[in-house]
């Protein structure tokens, strides 16, 4: 192939009679041609210090090699790569708001869609950014009650084989095929299990296919927002099931990050909201699941279901916070502020990250007021919610 | 699909990729936008960046041409090329208006059209080093990224040391090409 650059070769280039003339009068062609296969490495400067000075010395007898030499080398010039800016990640909130204020969509994004399309496409963008020894570093996963290592492949078809749970409940195909197994736990392994056939660009792009179809088909089945998703362990109506699979893309985006020594900030304060909001309403059952395991204080009373009953208050600080009231004798009983017995006071990422496993509810950053009992069971129950 | 970038992502679209996203975007659906966005939104602002050199204005140009790709979606023609191309032509062009809107002299005029120029070059660089043949890219990365001597690239890609060699003059060939070939569009 040659060099459409040839037209616009320089001064030297175009004295020379024709493309393969020498215009050298010690080389023979055969030597030319030898040194003109150099020319690639002589302008990348990845050949022996011989072949180096066998090319100088050639190009200024041998006008079409001096050309091309001069060509190679404005070419390795232009593989200078400045990107990665480091795009703050306000920008695409603010650019697309910008857009939407100029003409308003058709098909919106839910609100409750908002989190999970936002912490997506924040992993995917460090994702771009990961050389091939990066791929390959080792994920280090921690919950309350255990820890594994994946490969950065692994952890994404994690997330993706649960992602597929969501997806499946939207009509969409099952990632891991039909008669996939439906629980979390199997569905990982099948899925970790799976990728070790396939590279990194393989499993990248049907995470981020399945993420984005995720995306499209929510926004355009907005009214189904109460459709219930099965995770086995618990059923949530999708608009939460949604804040919980971006706070779990958000959570191993930060393992990921630490793994490659990148930094990765919080979500944006509304998204957090979602996802405190998602840990906070699954507080009374893990309190009762607690205590069904002998882990946690018997009720003090029974309370008849529905009517109030002892109520811790749970403070959540930080632009993604607010107050939960949760009731402590049984997850059918009314929590009331008047019942308090309690409270409870994290900021909204530490919250996150306790629920997460990535903080230890003893070392946790909390405000701890009233009932000592009822604040631990609350801490310890908050990080039991907390899964590979 | 000679063109498609191994991760599959925007980098490259297929035609049948940007004819879809065209179709959302005229619809008026959102998924779409942040679709776009994702995927061409780092081109842009490198672009931008690499033509203004100033990080606020890179910045506003991103939002301007994301805003009328999204006000007229129907303005893009499948046919007439690339999403990409077409963004990169949005950015040249807003890039441009922000110069004439700033009271430059005429010698700080000419460096910074100089520099757009260079930058547009370097991008058409930059995205034939993403849409060259893998073997080709491969062993460019390691010579050039990985400092590689073509020796030691050889033996790892497992290739003749002639064939390191052809692969490395002629993926600089390729990219010295797609640098030529816009300028000569461009002038």
């Amino acid at each position: 192939m040659s060099p459409a650059g040839d037209r616009k070769a320089g001064p030297e280039a175009g004295e020379a009679a024709g493309p393969e003339a020498t215009g050298d009068g010690g080389a023979s062609d055969e030597e030319h041609l030898a040194l003109k296969s150099l020319l690639g490495v002589w302008a990348l400067a990845v050949c022996s210090p011989e072949e180096t000075a066998a090319v100088e010395a050639h190009l200024p007898r041998c006008a079409p090699c001096a050309g091309e030499a001069r060509r190679l080398r404005d070419a390795v010039g232009l593989m200078h790569r400045e990107e990665s800016l480091d795009p703050d990640p306000l920008l695409r909130s603010r650019v697309l708001d910008g857009c939407l204020r100029r003409r308003p969509a058709h098909t919106p994004l839910p609100e409750w869609v908002a989190p999970y399309d936002a912490e997506t496409a924040r992993l995917d963008a460090l994702l771009r950014d990961m050389g091939e020894a990066e791929w390959s570093a080792p994920v280090r996963l921690r919950w309350a009650t255990g820890e594994r290592t994946l490969t950065l492949c692994g952890v994404l078809a994690h997330l993706g084989s649960v992602d597929g749970l969501v997806a499946t409940t939207l009509g969409l195909d099952d990632p891991l095929g039909p008669g996939a197994p439906r629980t979390v736990g199997d569905r990982t392994e099948t899925a970790v299990e799976r990728c070790r056939a396939h590279g990194p660009p393989f499993v990248r792009h049907k995470w981020r296919t399945q993420t984005r179809n995720i995306v499209r088909t929510a926004a355009l089945r907005a009214h189904e927002a109460g459709l219930a998703v099965d995770f086995t362990e618990f059923r949530r109506p999708l608009h939460e099931a949604l804040a919980g699979r971006a706070f779990a893309c958000w959570i191993h985006a930060e393992d990921i990050a630490a793994a490659v020594d990148y930094p990765y900030g919080p979500p944006a304060p509304e998204h957090l909201a979602r996802m405190v909001g998602f840990v906070a309403r699954r507080l009374p059952e893990a309190v009762a699941a607690r205590r069904r395991a002998g882990l946690a204080a018997p009720p003090r009373r029974l309370t008849a279901a529905g009517a109030p009953g002892r109520t811790l208050h749970l403070e959540i600080g930080g632009l993604g916070g607010g107050d939960w009231y949760v009731p402590l004798d049984s997850p059918a009983a009314l929590a009331s502020p008047e019942h308090t017995v309690a409270r409870l006071a994290l900021e909204d990422a530490e919250f996150c990250r306790l629920a997460a496993g990535h903080v230890p509810p003893r070392e946790a950053a909390a405000g701890r007021e009233g009932d000592d009992e009822a604040v631990h069971d609350v801490l310890w129950a908050v990080a039991s919610l907390s899964r590979m | 699909m000679p063109n498609e970038r191994p991760d599959g992502t925007a980098g490259t679209t297929r035609p049948h990729q940007d004819h879809g996203i065209r179709w959302r975007l005229v619809r008026g659906e959102q998924s779409a936008l942040a679709e776009l966005y994702d995927g061409h939104a780092s081109v842009v602002r490198g672009l931008a960046h690499r033509f203004l050199d100033d990080e606020d204005a890179a910045d506003r140009v991103v939002a301007e041409v994301f805003a009328e790709v999204w006000a007229t979606p129907g303005a893009y023609e499948p046919e007439r090329g690339s999403l990409r191309s077409w963004l990169t032509e949005l950015t040249r062009r807003r890039a441009l208006r922000h110069l004439d809107e700033s009271s430059l002299g005429p010698r700080a005029r000419a460096r910074l059209e100089e520099r757009i120029r260079a930058a547009s070059a370097a991008a058409r660089a930059d995205h034939m080093v993403t849409a060259m043949p893998g073997s080709l890219r491969t062993v460019l990365e390691l010579a050039y990224v990985g400092r590689r001597d073509y020796r030691e690239a050889a033996a790892e890609l497992g290739v003749s040391e002639d064939e390191t060699r052809r692969r490395l003059r002629l993926g600089l060939q390729l990219l010295s090409a797609a640098a030529q070939n816009g300028s000569e569009k461009a002038s």
